[in-house]
């Protein structure tokens, strides 16, 4: 598996709202080879604080040369990435980890939730391209219409139907991403790829054992390296002990893992 | 430059084995040294240590396992590993391949554990020495570190010596009150070198859900933030005993690796810093070859406890 280390240049930074933002960067090693559900990790700074580096998931790459990440501000590393400049550069560690893994034969529907609807994009991209039957589902959900909006608008540039629902009713479903599924009409075969808050993640695992669709989650968790060292990134799994975040995920199939349902 | 620093004399000695250069990794920062492969070309390393080995497999804490903190990390993985038996079969074989000198660090919590294991890595091929970590709690004796007590870190010593068949480095925990009494119980106790510091014992809260950042409370310290002390530690150490030290704590670039030389260290572990930057081993060996060749230094070994004092 390759993986590189790489300084790439800030080539293009949009703001979405006050604490949300996307950065695209110069990195063809990285982004020539990246896979849906893969990330990065990223140095925030030059100095010793903070000293870990901070996952990201690859939001779309294009032209095998340049790749977005989109996040929220919260905390000091994501608050100085958010206050770089266009032309700066970052030190970057990727592409990381286990990525989803298509099926095309299926009915495949997309689910994302807040900052999770990024690596869906890439992957709703790479899906319309290499499969033949009807485009993807995409079911997604957030805080308010300002946030969703450019999300939505970039599945539809792909000509991907799309489903938004958001918590207070600006942009389309009033509501959670879990009402909007269970009134899609999504057939006997079908096939999820999630990734968004935990609970959220946790409730489509559920509608999706319950319905016997197949399911697969990328999960966030806290790390240091992103490459199998520090065991820090661990998901705990139903066959017992716990399988790491970086290198046998970020995605999982659900029914491996072991849900703590609140 | 290349050239030059090519030409630099780096090699030092732990005991009977020589390093090419006095940069290793520390255990449980570098797993079991393939995962760098990809940033680091392994070759160039002055030794490997591998993540730290029970008897039988570990699961490790539950998670939270890790939290930052200023210019350091806590983590409380709680020893998650394959054991000893899964290591030999599965770990070994990459490691057999690195031309490079590799120590397997070793944990129990008893001292039957730990001759145990010794004994079962006694002999297998491509295994350049022990590194014993006394730094895990003794179930057996009520919860008391072996790390703590000089008669128990003595008594680990002696026991893992007895088994092994290549030389035996024991790792010691800053957190006790004199880490001089504990070096020299395990030198007259048959060590042939020490290792320190492992994490300082921490803890860190989140004030907004007034929970402990770690599942397990009480996590190990690491990184930039407890350079001073592992230096400190050092240098009273290098000056208690008369085998070699290897300095740990918060080690990244050259420049730290010759303040922990000046302080008396014979080769140094990087650890949190691999985290951060892969290659930063690799780096660190070309500055260091950079600076002997600045300072015009016969050969690295001149700045062993070349401290200059006031």
């Amino acid at each position: 598996m390759s993986q590189f280390q790489e300084k790439t240049q800030i080539i293009r930074i949009e703001r979405f709202t006050s604490d949300i933002v996307r950065l695209t960067l110069d990195s063809p090693e990285i982004a020539s080879i990246a896979k849906p559900g893969q990330f990065v990790m990223i140095r925030t700074g030059n100095s010793n604080d903070p000293l870990l580096r901070r996952p990201f998931s690859i939001s779309q790459t294009s032209n095998g040369k340049l790749f977005q990440i989109l996040f929220k501000v919260v905390g000091r590393g994501t608050s100085l990435l958010a206050h770089c400049r266009e032309g700066e550069f970052l030190s970057v560690l990727g592409p990381l980890g286990q990525g989803f893994r298509v099926d095309c034969r299926r009915t495949n529907c997309l689910v994302g939730g807040g900052m999770g609807i990024a690596p869906l994009l890439f992957l709703g991209k790479s899906m319309s391209r290499q499969c033949s039957n009807a485009p993807p589902y995409v079911v997604v959900g957030a805080r308010t219409k300002e946030e969703l909006g450019p999300l939505v608008d970039d599945f539809a540039e792909l000509g991907l139907p799309v489903h938004p629902a958001t918590d207070d009713g600006t942009y389309g479903h009033h509501g959670l991403v879990t009402d909007v599924l269970k009134k899609l009409d999504l057939g006997p075969d079908c096939q999820m790829y999630v990734c968004g808050p935990y609970p959220m993640m946790s409730a489509v695992h559920l509608f999706c054992k319950k319905q016997d669709y197949g399911c697969q989650v990328s999960m966030e968790t806290s790390m240091a390296c992103g490459m199998g060292a520090c065991l820090g990134c661990i998901v705990p799994v139903k066959k017992g002990g716990y399988a790491h975040a970086c290198s046998d995920g970020p995605v999982f199939d659900s029914r491996e893992l072991l849900w703590q349902v609140k | 430059m290349a050239s030059q620093v090519k030409g630099m004399d780096l090699r030092v000695s732990i005991g009977s084995l020589k390093l090419q250069n006095p940069v290793m990794t520390a255990s449980g920062t570098f797993g079991y040294a393939r995962e760098f492969e990809p940033y680091v070309n392994l070759h160039r390393l002055g030794a490997v240590v591998v993540k730290g080995i029970s008897l039988e497999p570990r699961n490790g804490n539950p998670p939270p396992r890790i939290v930052e903190t200023s210019a350091g990390m806590l983590n409380a993985i709680g020893l998650e590993n394959v054991g000893v038996e899964r290591f030999i079969q599965e770990k070994m074989e990459t490691l057999q391949g690195l031309n490079v000198p590799v120590f397997v660090n070793i944990l129990g919590d008893t001292l039957d554990e730990y001759r145990a294991i010794a004994a079962r890595l006694a002999g297998v091929k491509g295994i350049a020495g022990i590194e014993v970590n006394i730094s895990c709690p003794n179930v057996k004796k009520g919860g008391v570190a072996f790390g703590t007590v000089p008669e128990m870190a003595a008594a680990v010593t002696k026991a893992v010596k007895e088994e092994s068949t290549v030389p035996v480095v024991v790792k010691l925990s800053p957190n006790v009150t004199d880490i001089t009494v504990i070096a020299r119980a395990v030198e007259d106790a048959g060590a042939d070198a020490v290792s320190l510091i492992n994490t300082l014992i921490g803890m860190a809260i989140d004030p907004r859900s007034k929970r402990p950042c770690l599942a397990n409370v009480i996590g190990g310290l690491s990184g930039p933030a407890i350079k001073p002390v592992a230096l400190r530690m050092v240098y009273q150490v290098a000056q208690a005993v008369s085998i070699p030290v290897i300095g740990i704590g918060g080690i990244e670039t050259a420049e730290d690796i010759v303040e922990f030389m000046l302080a008396g260290a014979t080769a140094i572990q990087i650890g949190t810093a691999n985290f951060v930057n892969p290659r930063a081993s690799e780096d660190a060996v070309e500055g260091l070859a950079r600076y002997v060749a600045e300072q015009k230094l016969g050969s690295v070994r001149e700045l062993i406890g070349g401290l200059i004092l006031p």
